[in-house]
């Protein structure tokens, strides 16, 4: 499991910036960044490679920030790879809250970040797969 | 055109002799039927012979809606339940509603100055009333019914909502006076509008419309669109009901009826009555209510009084359309807002200090309401789905406290100004005096 930092951006002018220059200031560098938008507001969701201190420096400057455990898998950069993963799951009755790519740890590879309604089954399903490979938070570091 | 022409017109001195000596008979029986009154009383020493003219009562204490509150529910009345013929009580929205009782009397009273209000609006015995304000607890129905039929008029007994059926029939039983709230008479001529109905088969003559804050610009608006005449009405439960004061043809403001209530302006922060034409809070004392007197009563409405001699003949004192409020409520489609209401809900949400603003709309002629929450850690998530139900369930327990519909708005910590002192909660943009 990785650790998400999630961040409350209202739809305001230069929000993303502010946050994205909190982060540069202290030298945190980000696997992925991803928004998740309604008409007022936005969710960014980041991967970054030091979880703690991004969420920490964030809510000093005052954003509303929290860290969520997500899946991060390694597949195949090949057509099929992602769909025999998520087939795995739905089958298993795992559903998938959200899902979003992430940069690669390997050649040839990608990494998706999975956020799953039962991590423990996905694990234990994941463990045994010979198409996906489970990337720890070191990865990222 | 008066219905009781003599009282109407009476010279002022006459007015005062009238006033005062209703004004003993009304002190002697709140200090003998209502404890809190004379502990009021003798909170500042005094008893009812010390009050031996109408300026002297500048020397006695306040009432205030949290005293009618704390009362609940009988506590300020002033006749026994065997000579209280109704009961009425305000929407109640914190917690416990006003409660107010009427004797036989007291609703003859009633009739008797709701049919001033519909002569000086133009009706007669002739009049076909349509009463589009709610029957029930609220005050604004039965109150103007009744004096519509101690007029004679003929009285549809409609209630609000239904405005189809609203509509068939104020064309098929030829309404000629509508009474609703301001905004229901708008959506009214809309709707007619829309039904393309033709407007010579609507004979509304006149119309007298209160129970929320309403401009000039509206009371155009709503005379172009229904071709009638337009009179502001009004009132509160806690004095009587709609019928306190009406305008008049001239439309110069309000004839507040002085032989049952006498009327005060203050200034709201030092309390200090104020004199004719200056603007400040409007303050009741009750001349003949039996059931629920009441002693200088804080309306909490800003107004300004003139006692110049209307060209309507009328000498009663005149007040000015309601400018706003000295305090932070706030009526949004009819409906009594406190913001501290909305605090108590967003305290239910996990929200210890929240921090919202209040945005109150008009759009065309409906209130709208959006309410900025901030968002504090606890309640955020890093799914879409469940903010969207946090909004959703804040929005269903406003509308159940409130009944009213808001747009809920989250947003960042410390978005919402703050300033020294009291935070600043409301941004009223209906603009009621300007537009």
């Amino acid at each position: 499991m990785i650790k998400q930092v999630s961040v409350f951006l209202e739809n305001k002018k230069g929000r993303l910036s502010e946050a994205l220059e909190i982060l540069h200031k202290n030298d945190i560098n980000l696997r992925s960044l991803t928004i998740a938008e309604t008409t007022d507001y936005g969710i960014l969701r980041l991967i970054p490679n030091k979880p703690e201190q991004a969420a920490e420096k964030l809510k000093e400057a005052g954003f509303v920030v929290n860290q969520t455990k997500v899946l991060a898998i390694e597949v195949n950069d090949s057509p099929g790879s992602m769909l025999t993963v998520i087939k795995g799951l739905s089958m298993s009755d795992i559903d998938i809250e959200y899902s979003y790519c992430c940069l690669p740890v390997h050649e040839h590879k990608v990494v998706i970040i999975l956020k799953v309604s039962d991590s423990e089954k996905a694990i234990e399903l994941l463990r045994q797969s010979s198409c996906a490979k489970l990337i720890e938070a070191e990865a990222f570091a | 055109m008066y219905w009781n022409k003599r009282i109407e017109t009476m010279s002022r001195d006459e007015l005062m002799y009238i006033q005062n000596e209703r004004l003993q008979k009304m002190l002697r029986r709140i200090y003998h039927n209502v404890p809190f009154y004379r502990s009021q009383f003798q909170s500042v020493d005094l008893a009812p012979e010390d009050i031996t003219e109408i300026s002297d009562l500048s020397k006695l204490p306040f009432t205030t809606k949290q005293d009618l509150r704390d009362s609940y529910p009988y506590g300020l009345f002033a006749a026994p339940l065997s000579e209280i013929v109704r009961i009425h009580a305000s929407s109640g929205t914190t917690g416990k509603p006003t409660v107010v009782g009427y004797t036989r009397e007291d609703i003859s009273n009633w009739a008797e100055l709701c049919a001033r209000a519909f002569v000086a609006a133009g009706a007669d015995s002739n009049s076909v009333v349509q009463v589009s304000y709610g029957y029930g607890l609220f005050t604004g129905g039965l109150g103007i019914h009744y004096g519509a039929e101690k007029l004679g008029a003929s009285v549809i007994p409609m209630s609000g909502g239904n405005t189809e059926r609203q509509i068939m029939l104020m064309k098929d039983f030829h309404s000629t006076l509508l009474a609703c709230t301001p905004s229901y008479a708008i959506y009214l001529a809309e709707a007619i509008e829309q039904y393309g109905i033709d407007p010579g088969e609507i004979k509304l003559k006149s119309g007298i419309f209160g129970a929320e804050p309403w401009s000039e610009n509206m009371r155009k608006k709503i005379e172009e669109r229904l071709h009638i005449s337009a009179h502001d009405i009004y009132g509160l439960s806690e004095i009587m009901g709609p019928g306190v004061a009406i305008e008049c043809q001239c439309k110069n403001g309000m004839h507040i009826w002085e032989d049952h209530f006498l009327p005060e302006i203050i200034d709201p922060n030092t309390l200090e009555p104020l004199p004719y034409g200056a603007p400040g809070e409007l303050v009741f004392t009750t001349l003949t209510k039996e059931g629920i007197p009441v002693l200088r009563y804080r309306t909490r409405d800003l107004s300004v009084l003139h006692k110049e001699v209307c060209e309507c003949g009328r000498t009663h004192v005149r007040m000015e359309r309601v400018s706003g409020r000295s305090d932070d409520m706030l009526i949004i489609r009819g409906v009594n807002v406190f913001p501290s209401q909305i605090e108590s809900v967003l305290m239910e949400f996990g929200n210890v200090e929240p921090h919202y603003l209040l945005i109150v709309t008009r759009e065309g002629t409906l209130d709208n309401l959006e309410i900025q929450i901030e968002l504090s850690e606890e309640l955020f998530s890093d799914r879409i789905s469940n903010l969207e139900e946090l909004e959703r369930k804040i929005k269903q327990k406003i509308h159940s406290v409130l009944q009213i519909s808001a747009k809920i708005r989250l947003v960042e910590p410390k978005s919402i100004p703050r300033s020294e002192g009291k935070a600043k909660r409301v941004i009223d943009k209906r603009n009621l005096q300007g537009e």
